[in-house]
């Protein structure tokens, strides 16, 4: 479960969170809400990317101010844009970037590798720069470059918001197979609607807090 | 000239990359002390020979001389021009750099950039008494292979921007926006890495693990 109390967060003096107190425990949250609205800074306070300027946040009971390294290795955290988190040149070397990092043996690191090319549908790009692929390869990439870490909790930041239909419901399909919980930063309010809860940002505040089948009309009420 | 890696299943492919780049050095010494003409000969016979060996396309490999040749010519003629030397010391010349640089583009080629990163990681390793953090300089090695294309892609696509809004060439109107680019991507680049379990704070000792 991760816990927020209290979460306030402001870049310099500008506040962009207020006071925020809640108990993620569902196994598919939706995080919606308009630009500016906050949730790429809660999505990155969730696994301690970013510490809260008041309050605190806990991950299983690990604090990310303190237990960072700790909390991230729990949560996977999966961005926009996939040319920002695939690191090396071609795929089979990027999905063995995170497990490098940490210092796993080289067995260990080529079965898992083997493994998520397999389940991913990426053996056939093996040797491939992944500058040549196209966006939705790049972003399955992405996603499965944090996937081969094994978090239990993945929080996703519009990961669909580059894609054409085909591969955002190739990306849809992939989520909705997880067994991890997930945490979806999103626009597309057709993926969200089988989530078990929903939370609605507006300028730094949870103004929805129900599930999908309630706050997704109630968003789009608000929006006027 | 900076080949990115291409896959075959070849001996050249499989050898150590420590092996790769020792004996790149080893061939230019030999070329660069051997007499001028006997030099690009030797180079070219390896290149060749290598080249084969690796089951790659030459069209592809030699295409990616193309420019360092049309370099070193110019180079190599202005000197012949300003210190009158020959047309034949310079054809000599620019042979032998280019049967060099095809050697070393052969060695980019065949090697896996995860490789070559391990080997310097394990290089820079001697460096770390003078505060050398090699995990951190393998990343950074990495890192600029990756980004290459990447930044020629924000090029063309400020520049086409541009362009469809009617600015044909223009200097800082391509700095700015390519700058803007260029930091935000560095950001999330940060915040990824991090998210990653890339720890910057890390000496880059291996505990508990053996190669
Ligand atoms: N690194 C930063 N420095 C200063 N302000 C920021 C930074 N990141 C985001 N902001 C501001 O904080 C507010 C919330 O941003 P963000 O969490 O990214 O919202 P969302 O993801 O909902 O669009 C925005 O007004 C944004 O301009
Ligand atoms: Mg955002």
């Amino acid at each position: 479960m991760i816990e927020l109390r209290s979460v306030t967060h402001a870049y310099g003096d500008r506040p962009v969170l207020h006071d925020l107190s809640l108990r993620l425990a569902e196994r598919r949250i939706a995080i919606l809400g308009g630009n500016g609205s906050g949730k790429s800074t809660l999505a990155r306070m969730l696994n301690g990317l970013i510490v809260p300027t008041s309050g605190s946040v806990a991950v299983d009971g690990l604090d990310t101010r303190t237990d960072g390294r700790a909390v991230r290795r729990r949560v996977g955290f999966v961005f926009q844009n996939p040319d920002t988190q695939i690191v090396y040149p071609t795929v089979e070397e990027d999905l063995a970037f995170g497990l490098k990092a940490r210092k796993l043996p080289k067995d260990e690191i080529a079965r898992r590798v083997a493994g998520a090319l397999e389940r991913y549908g990426l053996d056939r790009y093996r040797h491939q720069p992944a500058h040549q692929m196209s966006g939705g390869e790049k972003q399955l990439l992405a996603i499965a470059g944090v996937l081969v870490l094994e978090p239990d909790y993945v929080i996703f930041d519009e990961p669909t918001t580059l894609l054409d239909l085909r591969n955002r419901r190739k990306v849809i399909e992939l989520l909705r197979g997880l067994p991890q919980t997930l945490l979806v930063v999103t626009h597309d309010l057709d993926m969200v609607k089988d989530f078990d809860r929903a939370l609605v940002l507006e300028d730094g505040r949870v103004v929805i807090d129900a599930p999908p089948v309630e706050a997704v009309p109630a968003y789009v009420e608000r929006l006027g | 000239m900076l080949g990115l890696y291409l896959h075959r299943e070849s001996v050249i492919h499989r050898l150590p990359a420590g092996a790769k780049l020792g004996g790149l050095m080893l061939v230019t010494v030999i070329v660069l002390t051997l007499p001028g003409a006997w030099g690009a000969l030797a180079a070219g016979l390896v290149g060749a020979a290598v080249l084969a060996a690796a089951e790659l396309p030459a069209g592809r490999v030699l295409s990616e001389l193309r420019a360092p040749v049309v370099m070193l010519t110019l180079l190599f003629g202005f000197q012949a021009v300003l210190a009158g030397g020959g047309w034949m010391e310079t054809a000599i010349a620019v042979a032998r750099f280019a049967a060099l640089i095809l050697l070393a583009t052969l060695v980019t080629l065949t090697t896996r950039v995860m490789d070559m990163v391990d080997l310097f990681e394990r290089l820079f390793g001697l460096l770390r008494p003078l505060g050398v953090n090699p995990a951190k300089m393998a990343l950074m090695l990495a890192l600029t292979i990756r980004f290459i294309p990447l930044l020629g892609d924000q090029v063309r696509e400020v520049r086409m921007a541009q362009r469809a809004r009617g600015v044909e060439r223009n200097i800082a109107a391509l700095f700015v926006p390519l700058l803007v680019k260029i930091l935000t991507m560095a950001d999330d680049l940060t915040a990824a890495l991090e998210a990653r379990g890339y720890d910057p704070a890390d000496t880059g000792t291996k505990n508990g693990t053996q190669r």
